[in-house]
């Protein structure tokens, strides 16, 4: 029996070892692993980071990035009270409509609004960025083989261009940005922000926290996700136990 | 067979009143029951059962996405985002349908495997194995359109990449193209269809498993030794030995899959299939899901388009004539030692083709791929046939219950216990 679990083992396991081939390999840098406390199995959001990093995010990110999967209400989830809530949504003016009268109006958003996206369409986003879309964040975190650590050093990677190397017009150099030009201008200056807690915002801090929030955004079920699992896998391993014991009971005759 | 109530000897009376009139609880009886089953199973033969249950996993979960999803190229990802966060364990629901997907690859792989090294295509078990080939086609027709559900980059790219693959046939190949797209190119027709067939198809696969369960119901199944019981001792009653010995191996399954989906849910999939479908972008490299990737890199092995596309075709063609290229009379691979390593290293060639697939088409990937795909098929084709007629089997045992119990002659092959003393 072990040879053959073993070998039944080894099939899965070479299976699933194999795919990483599957990420597409292209010319980037390895990614540093940023020591986030939501990676690894009963792994939580840190809420303040990712309440600082929403700061971040709307006072600076939201001027181009949307993250129009997000809504207000899904805030509480960061420990933010339904009045903080209602307070956040209540400054944008969110278009709705149309009224009786068959015309659009606008409102102060309410916590059931999605998140308001900075431009109209597309073509509004690139013309306002030399041509560049500034892709939507919701979901960005899932969106980039790394996850948050590539977010993190994407944004603390910016840096003057190696000797030699012309970057095109409007481009700027990123150590960890795939073919190292990137659109973006450098988004985060030191003391961009005013952290309530006091926080001092370097390049640094205010990364993290931005990306803790974006992973955050991107997978908001994650804890709840991995609580279930450990229940799941404790009870699965207990039921396993179990079905051996009945198994060899019922085969004990027949030997 | 006469007509007339049947003569049941259910001893419930409700019970006994429907089987009189429809026996379906006789049947249950011969066929789950008291159905005759070798005695000598090792745990391959889960695979077979596990795979079945995954298929109802992957209706369940699929019905009730359906019922949250929206086949529409401008709501298509948002819709499954919105699975993922307002609906109530819509996140659950969809991981474990994704990650069932994989998990249902892994199975039928296993399944598969098992069956080439023990030679359960061989007779009388050929059409068993052709039902089953067919299943595997049919499963692999459904995983690539629900792929393309999502509506991600890879869904789209992947969609254009795979649908163009048709148009390399002569004369048909542009109409057939034109078919699946529903128009000129992979949009909102081609997302439709793909999912109104995503949602037919795996009926259809369960029509087909009811064949395969029918005829192994009739040849019985094959046994790692190979060969055919011969009376009373060298089998058991399917119930209770092999559903308790099934319920082990589910629930092992069962930590598997949990392990997936619950840690590692995205780690199968690919980071651009959360960027939403760009028709002006492509990724910089195109790669479908992993369970495909072996075929992927048979089709690029190739420099001709066509060619590459019937190579490609013709790995799962040649699965099909397999019970008469291999000739020879010993089913299982312990009795066959040349065959057993020529299998192994197929094994070996079927794992280095599923990770040149992944890489990029070029040097050396591209050479590996092409010996690979040499090998896997002069597997079939030329070892297989060859050694029917030159290979000097290993003696066989007299009967399963010999070689079992202790008696027989063991085979050097199977010189651990056939069977786990469980």
């Amino acid at each position: 029996m072990l040879r053959n679990s073993l070998k039944a083992l080894a099939i899965v396991g070479g299976l699933i070892a194999a795919t990483p081939g599957a990420q597409a390999a292209g010319e980037s840098v390895a990614i540093p692993d940023a020591g986030f406390s939501f990676n690894g199995i009963f792994g939580t959001y840190d809420r303040a980071s990712a309440q600082r990093g929403f700061q971040v995010y709307q006072q600076v990110c939201a001027s181009c990035h949307a993250a129009h999967l997000l809504s207000y209400r899904n805030l509480r989830d960061l420990g933010l009270t339904e009045a903080q809530v209602a307070a956040i949504a209540s400054q944008v003016q969110i278009q709705d409509g149309p009224n009786d009268e068959g015309q659009m109006f606008e409102r102060p958003g309410r916590p059931s609004d999605r998140f308001r996206s900075p431009f109209p369409n597309p073509q509004a986003a690139r013309a306002s960025n030399n041509g560049a879309m500034p892709p939507d964040l919701s979901v960005i975190a899932k969106a980039r083989a790394g996850g948050a650590n590539y977010l993190y050093a994407l944004l603390t990677g910016y840096e003057d261009p190696p000797a030699g190397m012309t970057l095109g017009e409007g481009m700027n150099y990123n150590r960890y940005f795939p073919g190292h030009q990137i659109a973006m201008a450098r988004p985060l200056n030191p003391d961009q922000v005013e952290y309530a807690d006091g926080t001092p915002a370097t390049i640094e801090n205010m990364s993290r926290d931005v990306s803790t929030f974006l992973a955050w955004a991107a997978e908001p079920e994650a804890e709840e996700r991995r609580a279930m699992g450990v229940k799941i896998i404790i009870f699965l391993t207990l039921l396993a136990g179990l079905a051996y014991v009945v198994k060899r009971k019922v085969w004990a005759n027949v030997h | 067979m006469a007509s007339g109530l049947h003569n049941s000897d259910i001893p419930n009376p409700v019970l006994r009143w429907i089987d009189q009139r429809m026996p379906v609880f006789t049947m249950m009886q011969k066929e789950y029951g008291s159905f005759p089953t070798p005695r000598n199973f090792n745990y391959f033969w889960n695979f077979g059962a596990l795979a079945m249950v995954n298929l109802m996993i992957m209706i369940a979960t699929g019905i009730f996405l359906a019922m949250h999803y929206t086949p529409h190229t401008s709501m298509a990802f948002d819709s499954v985002e919105r699975i993922m966060r307002d609906v109530n364990f819509g996140w659950l629901l969809r991981y474990v349908h994704a990650n069932g997907a994989s998990m249902f690859f892994i199975v039928v792989y296993i399944h598969i495997w098992r069956g080439l090294y023990y030679g359960s295509y061989k007779a009388p078990r050929e059409l068993l194995w052709i039902l089953g080939v067919v299943i595997f086609l049919l499963m692999m027709a459904t995983a690539f359109m629900g792929y393309v559900l999502p509506w991600g980059q890879m869904s789209f790219w992947g969609a254009t990449v795979i649908t163009n693959l048709f148009s390399a046939f002569p004369v048909v190949g542009e109409w057939i193209v034109q078919l699946l797209w529903g128009g000129f190119s992979v949009d909102n027709p081609t997302l439709n269809r793909f999912f109104a067939l995503h949602y037919l198809l795996p009926f259809v696969i369960v029509g087909v498993v009811f064949l395969h369960v029918v005829a192994l119901h009739i040849t019985g199944s094959n046994n790692p030794l190979g060969v055919e019981p011969k009376g009373p001792q060298d089998t058991l009653p399917f119930h209770p030995y092999y559903t308790a010995k099934d319920s082990f191996g589910l629930v092992i399954y069962f930590i598997v899959f949990a392990v997936l989906v619950f840690f590692a849910p995205n780690y199968l999939g690919h980071p651009d299939n959360y960027i939403p479908a760009d028709p002006l972008v492509t990724p910089a490299h195109i790669v479908p899901e992993w369970y495909f990737l072996p075929f992927y890199a048979i089709l690029r092995a190739v420099p001709d388009k066509l060619g590459g596309v019937l190579l490609m075709f013709g790995s799962i063609a040649v699965l099909f004539v397999l019970p008469w290229l291999d000739g020879s009379p010993v089913r299982s691979m312990r009795f066959r030692p040349i065959a057993r390593i020529a299998f192994l290293l197929w094994t070996v060639a079927f794992f280095v083709l599923l990770w040149c697939g992944g890489k990029p088409a070029e040097e050396p990937y591209v050479t590996i791929s092409r010996f690979a795909t040499a090998y896997y098929f002069a597997y079939f084709l030329v070892i297989l046939p060859l050694l029917a007629r030159l290979e000097k089997p290993l003696p066989l045992p007299e009967s399963i219950a010999r070689a079992v119990l202790g008696g027989g002659p063991l085979p050097a092959g199977a010189a651990a216990k056939p069977m786990e003393k469980a």
